[in-house]
């Protein structure tokens, strides 16, 4: 990361020094956000193997139970599985989707992004009102369409999430790859003779890695929230494997009796969503060169 | 003007194509294709099936199809319901109006809500208030809409019982007032990330305008705070809002599926998940096309609107 932004004369210096990551350091909300989800994400690792309970042990003595009762410290669901165990075991499932569909989605994102931008024109032109086509869909329409087409699994629900969140990234690095086209670096590079691919991802496309790790980090968040909208109506995940949004899935109609089988997952939801919306304001402020001078 | 117009309507003529292939492209997707309703019925052989693909005219080219398709769905033949024979836009259009209520009235309240926060942030940058936003907004961003409809739910039905928990009107009454008291719950629920957005961007627009040449000549005249604020900045900072809520469209569709399932609600959304659940693909695909067609209709008119009011526009 300190390449992209090492200032010219700053000599060598280490990353942790950079300008950039010392404002994302002292951003309030960013170390809030990188804190939470650590905790979170450690809770998911770790947690399991220390709660005395399986997340598909069912005890049907145990239903219902508040949370603290006994060991249960989120309390069971109705077949008195343990509550704890079952959200930490989701949040794998749900961190995972999240984490690989913004890397799919980042990758076709940029791909097509990257060519629309370089080749511009004809070619650039029909990629990015494809980009528009895609996004006059309201994404829970398409994303529920497909999921129910195609057999869910945790890959196919990935892959569905990317095939619908691509489409910003695309915007992003179009405008900036474009921006750049015609500079003299590039003419170089192509006096050169260096193909069209070299120039595209090895001279155009690290310049744009600022704003694509931004908008990476928000599509984490926007993943996991879509992966919870999916899986709450019944198309994403399917149990017994527990995630975030199919633990809420039975919750409605046990909200008078068992309100907390609502509001526990919902709030690892909250947290993890939040956290990776408060890492990208962050970030979004720390590669802004232009921040300094406010 | 007329040239903006144009370039405008053919882009949007381009896009609605664009639609229509991706539409066109997720039904075939479908399991067994659009054949996949017949492939249940008890006894059915390869043979019948191959029949019905021919009749059906599912065994030509797929871009003889897709023009076939298109030619229909622009007549306004959109096929017919697989449960229960209706013509699936008359099923549509008869859920309209339930989204249309709900997508209207939260559009208001968020637009309300968050130009007043996005105003006053702007004017008090820095201050407690727009910090308090700024966080607020990215949580709203963050929080589940059915999950919030959940808790919603749980405190104003269950616990305090202020509030219906579900549906649009009680059967047997259907008065106004009993249609706003269950609208009120599902139209604040829509609305908590559409404040957070719009918040955000009134209170950049308004930082923009406010740094403008004119605003200094209209203080330097001598007027006053909250005349400068009302009759220059305002209106000024809302233009390019308009074309935000254009953008919003899609976002604010998808939130009203969401919303409509939690409170069970009688719009487009529940008709969705219905159809879903049924395996109802030609209203599924129905509402899929409608949703993006509405969704371009939306921005047409947005941008339509402020090359009507933005003289910039409309006098080049």
């Amino acid at each position: 990361m300190s390449a992209i932004v090492s200032v010219p004369g700053s000599g060598k210096s280490h990353w942790w020094q950079s300008r950039t990551f010392r404002r994302f350091a002292r951003h309030r909300l960013a170390m809030i956000g990188l804190i939470m989800i650590t905790v979170l994400t450690l809770a998911c690792v770790i947690g399991p193997y220390l709660l005395p309970f399986d997340e598909l042990y069912i005890d049907l003595r145990a239903r219902f139970a508040p949370p603290l009762t006994g060991y249960h410290i989120f309390g069971t669901d109705p077949l008195g599985r343990d509550l704890a165990a079952r959200l930490f075991m989701a949040g794998r499932i749900s961190l995972l989707v999240g984490f690989f569909a913004m890397l799919l989605s980042t990758i076709i994102g940029t791909v097509i992004g990257v060519c629309a931008g370089y080749y511009g024109g004809r070619i650039g032109a029909a990629l990015m009102r494809f980009v528009d086509a895609f996004l006059s869909f309201p994404s829970i329409f398409l994303l529920l369409a497909l999921a129910a087409f195609i057999k869910p699994s945790p890959f196919m629900i990935t892959v569905i999430i990317a095939v619908t969140s691509w489409m910003e990234i695309a915007r992003i690095v179009e405008a900036e790859v474009r921006s750049l086209r015609e500079r003299d670096f590039v003419l170089a590079a192509r006096m050169l003779g260096l193909s069209n691919s070299w120039i595209m991802f090895r001279e155009l496309l690290p310049n744009a890695i600022g704003p694509i790790i931004v908008a990476a980090t928000l599509t984490v968040a926007r993943a996991i929230l879509l992966e919870a909208y999916v899986s709450f109506l019944g198309y994403g995940i399917q149990p017994p494997l527990p995630s975030w949004g199919n633990m809420l899935n039975g919750a409605q109609q046990y909200l008078d009796r068992a309100p907390w089988l609502a509001i526990v997952p919902g709030v690892a939801i909250t947290l993890a969503v939040t956290s990776f919306n408060f890492i990208g304001d962050g970030l979004r402020d720390a590669l802004d060169a232009r921040s300094d001078l406010n | 003007m007329l040239r903006y117009l144009l370039g405008r309507l053919w882009q949007s003529l381009i896009l609605l194509v664009l639609v229509s292939m991706i539409g066109f492209a997720v039904l075939n997707l479908a399991p067994g294709g659009p054949l996949s309703q017949y492939a249940l019925t008890p006894g059915m052989t390869q043979e019948t099936l191959d029949r019905i693909a021919e009749q059906m005219g599912l065994n030509r080219p797929l871009p003889i199809q897709y023009l076939d398709w298109l030619w229909h769905l622009l007549q306004g033949d959109w096929g017919r319901s697989y449960r229960d024979s209706q013509p699936v836009l008359g099923i549509i259009t008869g859920h309209l109006f339930a989204t249309l209520l709900l997508m209207g009235s939260s559009t208001v309240l968020s637009i309300a809500v968050g130009t007043w926060v996005g105003i006053k942030g702007a004017t008090k940058r820095y201050s407690i208030f727009d910090y308090s936003a700024t966080v607020g907004a990215m949580v709203a961003l963050s929080i589940p809409t059915f999950w919030f409809g959940l808790v919603a739910i749980y405190v104003f039905s269950l616990e305090l019982k202020w509030l219906p928990a579900g549906n649009m009107y009680t059967i047997g009454n259907g008065s106004i007032s009993d249609y706003a008291i269950h609208l009120i719950m599902p139209t604040v629920v829509l609305a908590l990330v559409n404040v957070a957005v719009w918040s955000r961007y009134m209170r950049t627009a308004t930082l923009d305008v406010i740094n403008q040449d004119f605003v200094r000549t209209a203080k330097a005249k001598g007027l006053s705070e909250r005349r400068v604020l009302m009759k220059h900045v305002i209106g000024n900072a809302l233009l390019p809002m308009i074309t935000l809520a254009g953008l919003q469209l899609p976002t604010i569709l998808g939130g009203a599926l969401v919303t409509e399932t939690v409170f069970t609600w009688p719009g487009m959304g529940r008709l969705f998940l219905d159809s879903l659940g049924y395996n109802d693909y030609p209203v599924v695909m129905g509402l899929l096309m409608f949703s993006a067609i509405l969704v371009l209709f939306g921005s047409l008119i947005a941008d339509l609107l402020v090359a009507f009011v933005d003289p910039r526009i409309r006098l080049s």
